[in-house]
């Protein structure tokens, strides 16, 4: 399998490297090149230009800053599956981490490429959704900031210009008392979702649910917020009726297409399955 | 059984570390694409995307244009020299590159040589086809209904998709039994279409030199001699002589039965360096392999038992379709167009079987192969030990105790089956009680009847298989007429240090390790000393290669006969040597001494030099000798497998908690290696129980074309084997071994399967299909509503 | 279409090349660099045969660009020993039999030394997740955690 003929370039700087976007004919941006490269050998796409950007200083921060997780444009799986923050105070991200690809995909593909890639397949896309986290587009005017709810438009269609990369996600630092969960059914190792289910969680005081984000992988054309589920947990008592009510309430927000995964029915019970199983688990990392 | 040479010499039962290993762990193995050759062009193949239609057109125009694309080649180029079709192993014609109609997706339809690996892309993405399509038949029943529109119109009169129907065993008293039985249970089962997925696809490089008329073919065949015999009479016509074709199969990136075939690619090469005077090189990708190579097995089975009300079974009745595709292109031997099926009564002692298949033409890609299965023993076994389980539960016995009841006792062997095979050796029950206790049978079921309140999902499956291996028998068993002996020539040189050249050709088996451990065995030289040689048909003798377990059963057995000729003649040099007769000489590996005076001996080394410098007056010189070995029987091995898996019922998943493989496959030459087969073998078991399937929508479109869809486990869904033997010699073969290669791979899947029913069964559950995918369990638990 | 001038260092020597934008890294190392040893066996980054170290991290190389390794580290299976030996690794291949035709056996190896760098006592289910993006089709794994244990026991000896 090989590629077709494109030109590439590695600018030194994010400026450059919007400078050729805004210039070069049908230009595409590569940062892992974990989805890129195989498309381009199965020849599913064929930019006549190739800006890498792996090469640009500064696009590589993991950190909590002024209320935020800030995830850098280079940041690789593998870095977040090393990282103590992420381990301590984002163990969704570590699940969602953990189940993309293979090691070996997860030491080059990175947090922001899964997102801006705009694959309803990919994982990070639910985990942002639950998290509510924002996506940071930077292009020939400066940055802008996307609500990453506003962010997914349908297959492999986002709200990222042409003339725009995906610089950083910033996700809002957990509440007190909060957990997520990410729990993906997949049949082997490597393999994209049969379904996915991310929660978020915070607890009030009084161990009823404060506030809840709830995204689904690998279940429509885009990926899913499941806003009548956050809703059926919001505010109640996260008792075994509660979480039912909101893992059907996840099941009905689906529309997956039946395929060697499984009947359109089989999705749905799973969106529900598993999202119960996420919203469990995310209670208990909330000390629920 | 201890080993009954020293460690130095290093004989069968040592677990001898394999001398090929240096070279892999060093990066300095010469694999197909490792080839160069000054000059060399590159082979690229244009496929067809849709599965059936005709060809309006092809325009290579665009893709001459292309720098360093030289020619497009298509099947009317072929045409002219005859070479567009080619005969199949099975009497079929397939087509090399199509002057008309495509058959299936992923058809080769053009070949474009360049002058590099990514000039040959563009130029095939560049050559436009127009194709005119038409419907395709997906299913092999619809292609027996009377309506279906014949697809193979090039065959004068053909006017059905029926190829042709086999059968074994006596019909009209296998029907009488089940008229009279008390009870009968049935399963219709389908054993998927599959591909061997060796991590290594298929190539070759062609080197034709047009000055001598020359031909050396480099390329992944697990069969070079039977190869070049087939080139000859193919391309006769065009100038390849036998004499002047050397095949040469390199180190081999795993065969499981997918390099058996010659694929169209080797052949479009082959013309290509013909036609160009120069090097030609084809190394297929992945899709290509999974979408155009060979598949295996796509057995529809309907299979029936017939039992007393006690589970005595009395008669099997099987009733089979097999859809190969748009053409036979089995790799099997010639009488035996449905493989070795008929050994489907397997372990048991029945009183009358009968099995048909009869075989259907669609517009998939033709075949099969066997992966990794002596020619359908998986189909055979699957069906047989599916049924008794159903029986089992049916009649409300353990299936465990069911087998015992049933099998064929140990005092009865050599077993005449009723379906027409002489099983040389077993015993069952041993291999049984040995599994049992292994993974402590009548605990799992306690816990299996606590968890079951509990309404937690667990079963617990066993498999007693019989293979049948070796093939085989020169009355029964050729290959376009050859007949399926193998070979070994063993050369001694002066220094006691020795060749040994094979018919067979290793993918990973290990020859180069085992088949110098039996010259030791035999000879008495350490086996570190025995350079083992395959798969240059210029230097080895002639053999029909490495599949369907046939070489320790054939070539194993050429190589110890080889070494006991030499042996023999040393004998008589040994008497030589130290005067007195060869009637007074004691033998121990090694050593030749004199009775009653151990110190008065001779070394075999001794003997090697004498061969060369110091000979009894009238002999002749040298120590060598060649075997071709012609079984006088095929091998039996057999084993008991016994797993545990646990069901989620919310997702459907089943994992496999435990899996204790107890095989027996006769004397064991290499433990080690042994033990490394059935772990292989067991792991291309699961993947068909539970991933892996080779599918198609009803437009023929291949839904598991890469390693994105067609599943190929990793090493977190492959358990940790638990493996455990008995040996019961095979009384036939020279060393009393069967062959292990692929028990496993037969014996894992029914083990799987039936653990899965057993944990359903008390919900009324008779069968799943494989593979046991989640959401197809998850459809039986909702039926049934257990699902969470 | 544009060619670049790279330079990378492959098991310690520098090369310089010039390679075209689309040239896979694995394409550089095998056809250009005649490193045979490591291999190609999918088209969709699934079967780890060409995994080689870049920068100490292994990665698939047919999924990189040879221009994306401009001056990056490399290793390859040809890199891991001298020519009077082979790693503890390599050594457990043999003495465990974690390999059989070979063919998957550099990446296994490539993607087992940088597991050993990082966790020098893996535990068996951190060793099946380390290699799970190596695919192998003969052993069935069970001998390949084998070895890998048996280089972490050999390479603590010393401690």
């Amino acid at each position: 399998m090989i590629p077709p003929q494109f030109d590439y370039h590695a600018p030194g700087t994010l400026d450059e490297a919007l400078g050729l976007l805004g210039s070069l004919d049908d230009p595409k941006v590569m940062s892992g090149g974990q989805s890129l490269l195989p498309m381009l050998k199965l020849r599913l796409a064929s930019p006549a230009n190739i800006v890498d950007i792996g090469r640009i200083p500064g696009l590589d921060t993991l950190a909590e800053e002024d209320g935020f997780l800030r995830i850098g444009a280079l940041v690789t799986e593998t870095d977040l599956e090393q990282s103590e923050v992420v381990a301590e105070r984002y163990p969704i991200l570590l699940d969602t981490a953990k189940v993309i690809a293979d090691p070996l995909v997860r030491n080059r593909a990175t947090i922001c490429g899964n997102v801006a890639h705009g694959d309803p397949a990919n994982d990070h896309p639910a985990t942002m959704l639950a998290l509510g986290a924002q996506v940071v587009a930077t292009g020939p005017d400066g940055a802008r900031t996307i609500d990453v709810g506003e962010f997914f438009f349908g297959l492999f269609m986002t709200a990222l210009a042409e003339d725009e990369i995906l610089t950083e996600i910033r996700i809002p630092a957990p509440a007190a008392r909060s957990g997520g969960a990410y729990v993906k059914l997949e049949r082997k190792v490597g393999d994209y979702a049969v379904a996915g289910s991310a929660v978020q969680l915070a607890l009030a005081g009084d161990g009823t649910v404060a506030s809840a984000g709830i995204g689904l992988t690998n279940l429509g054309i885009a990926p899913i917020r499941a806003t009548a589920a956050e809703d059926a947990l919001t505010g109640q008592a996260p008792d075994d009726d509660a979480i039912a009510a909101a893992a059907q309430a996840a099941a009905d927000a689906t529309e997956p297409i039946a395929d060697r995964r499984g009947s359109v029915e089989y999705k749905k019970n799973m969106a529900r399955v598993l999202t119960a199983r996420a919203i469990r688990k995310a209670l208990a990392r909330a000390g629920g | 059984m201890a080993p009954k040479t020293s460690a130095k010499i290093c004989g069968m039962g040592h677990s001898m570390k394999r001398k090929e290993d240096p070279r892999f762990l060093q990066g300095k193995g010469n694999y197909i694409d490792d080839f160069t050759l000054p000059g060399m062009l590159w082979l690229d193949i244009v496929r067809s995307p849709i599965a059936y239609g005709k060809i309006k057109n092809i325009d290579s125009s665009k893709a001459l244009e292309i720098p360093g694309v030289l020619a497009v080649l298509t099947g009317k180029d072929l045409e002219a020299y005859n070479l567009h079709w080619m005969p199949t192993l099975m009497s079929d014609t397939q087509m090399v590159l199509p002057t008309d109609t495509v058959m299936y997706q992923a058809q080769e339809v053009a070949g474009v040589i360049a002058t590099s690996r990514y000039a040959a892309a563009d130029g095939v993405a560049a050559v436009e086809v127009e194709y005119e399509p038409m419907k395709p038949v997906m299913d092999p029943f619809k292609a027996l209904e009377d309506d279906a529109p014949v697809l193979r119109t090039d065959k004068e009169g053909k006017t059905d998709n029926h190829i042709w129907h086999w059968e074994a065993g006596d019909k009209e008293a296998t029907d009488k039994i089940f008229d009279e039985a008390d009870v009968v249970v049935r399963e219709k089962m389908h054993v998927p279409r599959i591909h061997v997925a060796s991590i290594e696809t298929c190539g070759c490089l062609a080197d034709f030199n047009p000055v001598e008329g020359h031909l050396t073919v480099y390329m992944t065949t697990q069969a070079p001699h039977a190869i070049r015999t087939v080139l000859a009479l193919v391309a006769g016509h065009v100038g390849l002589s036998e004499e002047k074709i050397r095949v040469v199969s390199p180190d081999i990136g795993g065969g499981f039965g997918g390099k058996v075939p010659v694929y169209p690619g080797y052949v479009i090469a082959i013309a290509a360096s013909v036609v160009l005077g120069t090097p030609v090189k084809w190394i297929e990708d992945r899709m290509e392999n999974l979408q155009a190579d060979s598949f295996a097995r796509d057995y529809h089975m309907d299979a029936e038992i017939a039992a007393n009300a006690d589970g005595r079974i009395r008669a099997l009745r099987i009733k089979t379709i097999a859809d190969h595709g748009y053409s036979d292109a089995q790799a099997a031997p010639s009488k035996w167009p449905a493989g070795l099926f008929s050994i489907c009564t397997g372990s048991y002692d029945l009183e009358q079987a009968y099995a048909e298949v009869d075989a259907v033409y669609t517009n998939k890609p033709p075949g099969g192969v066997a992966y990794r299965c002596s020619f359908r023993v998986t189909e055979a076994v699957h069906c047989m030990e599916r049924v008794v389980d159903t029986l089992a539960h049916k009649i409300g016995k353990d299936p465990a105790q069911l087998r015992e009841e049933n099998f064929i006792p140990k005092e009865a062997f050599p077993y005449h089956s009723p379906l027409g095979w002489e099983y040389d050796s077993g015993d069952y029950q041993a291999a049984m009680d040995k599994a049992k206790e292994m993974i402590g049978y009548d605990d799992l079921r306690r816990e299996q009847a606590e968890k079951r309140a509990r309404g937690e999902l667990m079963g617990i499956g066993v498999c007693s298989f019989t293979e049948v291996l070796g093939a085989g028998p020169s009355k029964d068993f050729d290959i376009l007429g050859i007949k399926m002996f193998d070979s070994a020539e063993v050369r001694v040189h002066p220094t006691g240090k020795a060749i040994a050249r094979f018919g067979t050709k290793s993918q990973g088996q290990g020859h180069e390790t085992t088949y110098a451990q039996i010259i030791a065995e035999e000879l008495g030289l350490p086996a570190a000393h025995v350079q083992v040689e395959e798969g240059d048909t210029d230097t080895a003798p002639y053999g029909l290669g490495t599949y369907a377990s046939r070489s320790t059963p054939t070539a194993g057995a050429a190589g110890a006969m080889a070494a006991r000729a030499i042996r023999d003649k040393a004998a008589k040099i040994a008497a030589h040597l130290l005067e007195v007769s060869e009637e007074d000489l004691d033998w121990e590996p090694g050593t030749f001494s004199v009775k009653g005076a151990p110190d008065k001996s001779v070394s075999i080394q001794d003997c090697a030099f004498a061969a060369y410098t110091n000979l009894p007056p009238g002999m002749e010189p040298g120590m060598e000798a060649t075997n071709y070995y012609d079984p006088p029987n095929l091998t039996f091995p057999f084993g008991t497998y016994i797993c545990v898996v646990d069901i989620d019922r919310g997702t459907g998943e089943v994992s496999v908690r435990r899996f204790v493989a107890v095989d027996d496959c006769g004397n064991i030459i290499n433990p080690m290696i042994v033990q490394g087969q059935i772990h292989g073998g067991l792991t291309q078991g699961i993947g068909p129980a539970l991933y892996e399937e080779m599918t198609y929508d009803e437009d023929g479109n291949n839904q598991a074309g890469s390693f994105m869809d067609y599943l190929v486990p990793t090493a977190v869904e492959t358990p940790a084997w638990e493996t455990g033997h008995t040996v019961t010699p095979s009384p036939h073969h020279p060393l009393g071994a069967k062959g292990v290669g692929e028990s496993a791979t037969v014996g894992a899947p029914p083990a799987i399967a039936n653990a899965v029913v057993d944990a359903l069964a008390h919900l009324g559950v008779t069968h799943v299909e494989i593979p046991i995918r989640p959401d197809r369990v998850w459809e039986i638990l909702r039926e049934k509503g257990v699902a969470e | 279409m544009a060619t670049h001038q790279i330079t990378v260092t492959v098991n310690g020597a520098a090369h310089a090349a010039t390679v075209d934008s689309r040239l896979l890294l694995v394409h550089l190392i095998r056809d250009d660099l005649a490193l045979t040893g490591t291999h190609i066996g999918c088209d969709t980054t699934h079967c780890g045969a060409c995994t080689v170290l870049m920068d100490g991290v292994p990665v698939k190389s047919c999924t990189v660009l040879a221009v994306q390794a401009d001056g990056a580290e490399l290793g390859t299976v040809e890199g891991l020993a001298g020519a009077d030996g082979m790693t503890p690794l390599q050594e457990g291949f043999q003495e465990e039999h974690g390999l059989q035709c070979g063919f998957c056996t550099p990446g296994m190896l490539m993607t087992g030394t940088a597991l050993l760098e990082s966790n020098p006592n893996p535990s068996e289910a951190e060793i099946r997740e380390a290699i799970s993006g190596n695919l192998c089709r003969c052993t069935g794994y069970v001998n390949i955690v084998k070895a890998v244990e048996y280089a972490a026991g050999k390479m603590g000896e010393g401690d």
